[in-house]
């Protein structure tokens, strides 16, 4: 606030010194006063009711009745499918429910001064690390209460997720889904292919589409995020779980060998990823998987399902199969399976309402009203029965299911801004560069930026 | 984004427009330098309008045929206006122009009414530090958006404002305040030049008359420096038009933010359609295209004002 | 209403050339309140809004703070955040070494055309309106449209560009954007695009402020047309040069929006500048704003020349009266 006070004094000065003879002190410091005065007003208020950062603001009140919810979900079916959850929650528990929708991206962006500011009651969210950090920052309300009511219907490695550091429940789950290999069943049968279930395997069929005009991996990087998730499948493959999870807190280093050995793994798939990636965003990686010039690609359903849905391509011909096999000891016990879901900010005005709300979300009947308008996403609650979903959701209930341990993805599980930033940029360097000179700076590189970057944490 | 040039001493005809013919005696016969200078600016023209016809080309286009042929192809299944009516219609585009009214209008108004009051004040009421504070109005506008940025995003988003108990941030107030003030100094500056050359015998005789400040500004000055004014009020439209860092910084609510900025949710929105992203920036640009072909004079003028010596 | 009323002190027999009036007329009560608010508003808004943040940005830069926990959570770190830029950052110098280059395309490239086509428009020759009109097009155009209409000439698929060159197919396509060898010149091209037209209105309004009898002059003398341009206007021109430079710089130093709206907010390889660098570190889910002002403050650092410059360069000649 200093910088505040101190540009006000300076005023006077400038005034006094400067104007000549006739304009006397006093009448500069009157004038001085009443701007002054609003200014150092304004300055000082920094917490109390401000109106909220998203969307219209300022309804509902303190009311029994209302309930705001902040939103992210912008895109039309994304939006489509949370209006008709609200619409079902209203329902059910009787309360209003206001919906505050922002662009996607401008909210994650925003969320710092958002939770800070004027928040709604509820407001979307991811599960993992993300969580952790505004659970320590004391901008959450806990709601063991809430999952006390819901928690039969959820696993453990649900229940995991969704708690904070301190152990505490801080996030009720929507849906999630699996980052998988796609691929068009009609070129496996065309080629010959088969669904491979270890490394060389993959290798192998790689290589042979290669040889047949295929490309191999379709592959895009523009966005920065999309390559990590090769680098959490491998790590978790080739280290495992646990280790995945401690280097994204940075409770290992990022200089430690089995980092290397990811990038070595690395390596030899590069040959066979579509190159150019830097400059192709997902959505068209996508495209070249859907058009056939692709053999696979490996992404989230929630990206290249939704994707061939908006280009009006069925779901028919597409099918995935779980990342190959790395290491036996780990075999394919890992995957990323970003969990969606809802948070209780600690400035919520209505809190009873909003943990009545979440009381309804976090059922089986809520995940499958929302899932009606989603093809692409899995509800979590074991005792959710879908009708809606296709083959591809089906699969993925499966898949998840057998899977024992669950990522949330690099940027949830680590820092945000580390991850999308700052190891994005050490992978378009090793995309780029893909030898072990590289490997070994980007290494130290990292290592050194975690540091700061955890430092306080 | 500001340029004024400066006080070069060199002897200016008191016209604004900068660019208007000179005398006679500057047309040379045809020579070798001359055909080759006119090639040269051909060859230069066409490369520069290429990029615009281009975009117009594929806006023009359905999606249908450039995936299948490629941009630069001839126009199978015929050019239609489909995609600027899809921008228009899905992408809200009217409604983004609307935010941009609310926020450039009174920018424009409240940034020439500040900058004439202490432009004035500052030219005609000689004092100490009267440079001083000019130099402080000019270097504000120099000064790159992102060196400030980081203060200024937490400042819009704690400082409690005395009235309704809002901030500043994701607000059309927040956006005006921050572009009036970011463009002041450059309309401080070119408005202090001008209004030097305005002869003191003119404020004299107006005091003698009995005009108190009020009416030595309001109905003096400002009237003499409506060139000035109305180059500035063309600048600074398109400027705050143009305008893409301070609105996607300090306005989050997509849906409040102008046309400019708004593009780049635009893109988002239509990411698989490259030809509707074309359509709906050209949208964007006839404002300013319009501006261009009307106003030019005072747009260049306006660049150039500062030169003007009286 | 005679004189003797007004009674005015002011010795009105000054001549309106003698620039130093020690006294100034005598304001009224009333006029004294109204200069304030005239001065204070402006001012205030100024200060708080622009100068404010400006000096908060170099206190910021020796701190470490990730805007949780209010003001309080400011840690001071002293040097720390310059010395990370300096030593351990990965994108800070290539980010250097971008803006360096922007400013060398800019200073060499895109405003000396700026000033060929001035040149040559000021000749009148047939057409200038028109050369004048199209090459000036661009500056009304946002970055940010400027931008997107180019992403259409570079797209490796379908773009203009690439068809001509016959890359269009994935294995031999030339991603011009995001190649890390090639997207800053293809960016910087567009960037020149605007950045010429710009310069030739400037410069072109330097050229008709100078006296037609010095041109008629040399001409006289029997000079061509080009020595004409550099012995004799190109010299009388030095203040505009000097602005044209400044510009310029100050130009080069804004470049955001472009790159922006190319990459999306993500900083591609290749395309760091200080500018993107600044604001992936206060825009993001997690902040640093400790060290985004640091790396603001070097673009300011860098920034304080060219201002310093075109400050002296324009308010000399007030002093000088």
């Amino acid at each position: 606030m200093d910088e505040i006070r101190t540009t006000a004094h300076d005023v006077p000065d400038a005034a006094r010194h400067s104007v000549g003879t006739p304009i006397g002190r006093r009448t500069v410091l009157k004038g001085f006063a009443a701007f002054a005065g609003a200014g150092v007003l304004a300055a000082c208020g920094v917490s109390g009711s401000k109106s909220s950062g998203g969307g219209s603001g300022g309804g509902g009140g303190g009311g029994g009745t209302t309930v705001t919810f902040g939103s992210n979900y912008s895109d039309p079916a994304p939006k489509k499918a949370f209006g008709a959850l609200v619409e079902a929650g209203q329902k059910s528990t009787g309360l209003t429910v206001k919906v505050n929708t922002t662009d996607h991206n401008t909210f994650q962006n925003n969320i710092n001064s958002y939770l800070q500011g004027s928040p709604d009651d509820l407001f979307t969210w991811f599960a993992g690390y993300r969580v952790a950090t505004f659970a320590k920052a004391g901008l959450l309300e806990t709601l063991d209460d809430v999952w006390d009511k819901i928690g039969s219907g959820f696993n453990d490695a649900t229940k995991a997720l969704s708690k904070g550091p301190d152990g505490h429940y801080y996030l009720v789950p929507i849906y999630n889904y699996p980052w998988v290999t796609f691929y068009n069943k009609s070129t496996f049968e065309k080629g010959g292919y088969e669904v491979p279930t270890t490394w060389d395997q993959m290798i192998a069929l790689a290589k042979k589409m290669k040889s047949d005009g295929l490309i191999p991996f379709a592959f895009a990087q523009k966005d920065g995020w999309p390559a990590l998730g090769t680098f959490d499948i491998l790590n978790m493959r080739i280290n495992g779980y646990q280790f995945h999870q401690d280097l994204c807190q940075h409770k290992e280093a990022w200089t430690d060998p089995k980092v290397t050995a990811v990038f070595d793994q690395w390596r030899e798939l590069m040959p066979y990823l579509q190159s150019g990636s830097t400059g192709r965003i997902w959505q068209d990686a996508a495209k070249t998987l859907e058009s056939k010039k692709a053999g696979m690609m490996f992404q989230g359903t929630n990206q290249v399902a939704a994707q061939y849905v908006t280009d009006g391509k069925g779901l028919d011909d597409l099918d995935f199969f779980v990342y190959p096999e790395i290491n036996p000891q780990w075999g394919q016990d890992s995957m990323d399976a970003p969990t969606d879901g809802f948070c209780l900010s600690k400035k919520a005005k209505n809190v009873d309402g909003a943990k009545k709300l979440l009381e309804y979300i976090g059922t089986g009947e809520a995940e499958a009203t929302y899932l009606q308008y989603d093809q692409w996403d899995v509800a979590l609650a074991t005792d959710a029965s879908v009708p809606t979903y296709n083959a591809i959701q089906k699969k993925s209930v499966e898949a998840i299911g057998k899977t024992k341990n669950i990522a949330q993805f690099l940027d949830r599980d680590s820092d945000g801004g580390f991850a999308d930033n700052t190891v994005a940029a050490a992978i378009d360097k090793f995309i780029e560069d893909p030898t072990p000179g590289t490997i070994k700076s980007i290494q130290s590189s990292l290592e050194a930026q975690a540091k700061t970057v955890f430092a306080n944490s | 984004m500001s340029a004024a040039t400066p006080d070069v001493g060199l002897d200016v005809p008191r016209t604004l427009d900068p660019l208007a013919s000179a005398p006679e005696t500057r047309r040379r016969p045809t020579s070798f330098g001359t055909v080759a200078a006119t090639a040269f600016m051909i060859v230069m023209t066409v490369l520069w309008i290429v990029p615009i016809l281009f975009a117009l080309y594929v806006a023009l286009r359905p999606i249908s045929s450039t995936a299948t042929y490629g941009y630069v192809s001839l126009p199978h299944g015929g050019l239609t206006f489909s995609n600027f009516t899809d921008a228009f219609t899905q992408g809200q585009i009217g409604h983004y122009f609307v935010n941009t009214v609310i926020i450039t209008v009174p920018t424009v108004i409240v940034a020439l009414v500040l900058a004439s009051a202490v432009a004035f004040v500052l030219t005609r009421l000689h004092f100490r530090g009267a440079i001083f504070l000019l130099i402080l109005f000019t270097a504000g506008n120099l000064l790159p958006q992102q060196a400030i940025i980081t203060p200024l995003y937490w400042l819009f988003t704690q400082l409690e404002l005395p009235i309704p108990g809002a901030v500043l941030y994701n607000t059309y107030l927040g956006l005006i305040v921050i572009n009036v003030t970011f463009q002041l100094g450059f309309c401080v500056f070119v408005l202090s030049n001008y209004m030097r050359s305005i002869p003191d015998e003119i404020y004299e005789a107006a005091r003698v008359d009995g005009a108190d400040l009020w009416t030595q500004w309001w109905r003096l000055t400002l009237p003499l420096c409506r060139p000035a004014l109305a180059a500035l009020a063309t600048l600074l439209t398109t400027w705050v038009y143009n305008d893409f860092f301070w609105a996607t910084v300090l306005m989050s609510s997509g849906d409040k933010r102008p046309i400019t900025s708004a593009l780049n949710n635009l893109q988002g929105q239509f990411v698989s359609n490259q030809n509707t992203i074309a359509a709906a920036a050209l949208l964007a640009a006839i404002p300013t295209l319009v501006v261009y072909f009307v106003l030019q004079k005072q747009f260049i003028a306006g660049l150039s004002l500062g030169s003007a010596k009286g | 209403m005679s004189a003797e009323v007004k009674a005015t002190p002011t010795p009105a027999a000054a001549p309106a050339t003698k620039r130093r009036r020690r006294r100034i007329p005598v304001l009224s009560r009333r006029d004294r309140v109204l200069v304030l608010i005239m001065v204070a508003v402006p001012l205030l808004a100024d200060l708080m809004f622009v100068w404010g943040p400006a000096i908060a940005t170099v206190g910021l830069s020796f701190a470490d703070w990730d805007n949780l926990g209010g003001l309080g959570n400011i840690h001071y770190t002293g040097v720390d955040n310059y010395r990370f830029a300096a030593t351990v950052d990965p994108q800070f110098w290539p980010a250097v070494l971008h803006n360096v280059i922007w400013l060398l395309v800019f200073i060499g490239i895109a405003s000396p055309l700026g000033m060929l086509f001035a040149v040559i428009i000021d000749r009148n020759i047939k057409g200038s309106r028109i050369y004048q009109s199209v090459l000036f097009l661009p500056v009304m155009l946002s970055l940010a449209l400027i931008g997107i209409i180019w992403e259409l000439i570079y797209s490796p698929n379908y773009g203009l560009l690439n068809t001509l060159l016959g890359h269009t197919s994935d294995s031999n396509s030339i991603d011009w954007l995001g190649n890390p060898h090639l997207n800053l010149w293809a960016v910087l091209v567009e960037a020149s695009w605007r950045q010429a037209g710009y310069v030739m209105v400037l410069y072109l309004a330097g050229l008709k402020a100078v006296d037609p009898s010095l041109r008629e002059a040399a001409a006289l003398d029997g000079a061509g047309p080009w020595s004409t341009f550099w012995r004799v206007v190109f010299p009388v021109m030095r203040p505009f040069n000097i602005v044209v430079l400044v510009v310029t710089v100050i130009e080069s130093l804004r470049a955001y929006d472009l790159i922006y709206i190319t990459t999306k907010g993500t900083v591609l390889p290749g395309l760091e500048l200080l500018s993107m660098l600044v604001t992936q570190y206060i825009l993001g889910q997690t902040q640093r704003i400790g060290y985004g002002s640091a790396l603001a403050v070097v673009l300011l650092a860098v920034s304080v020349v060219p201002i310093t410059i075109f400050l002296r360069n324009a308010f000399r000649r007030e002093d000088a009266r």
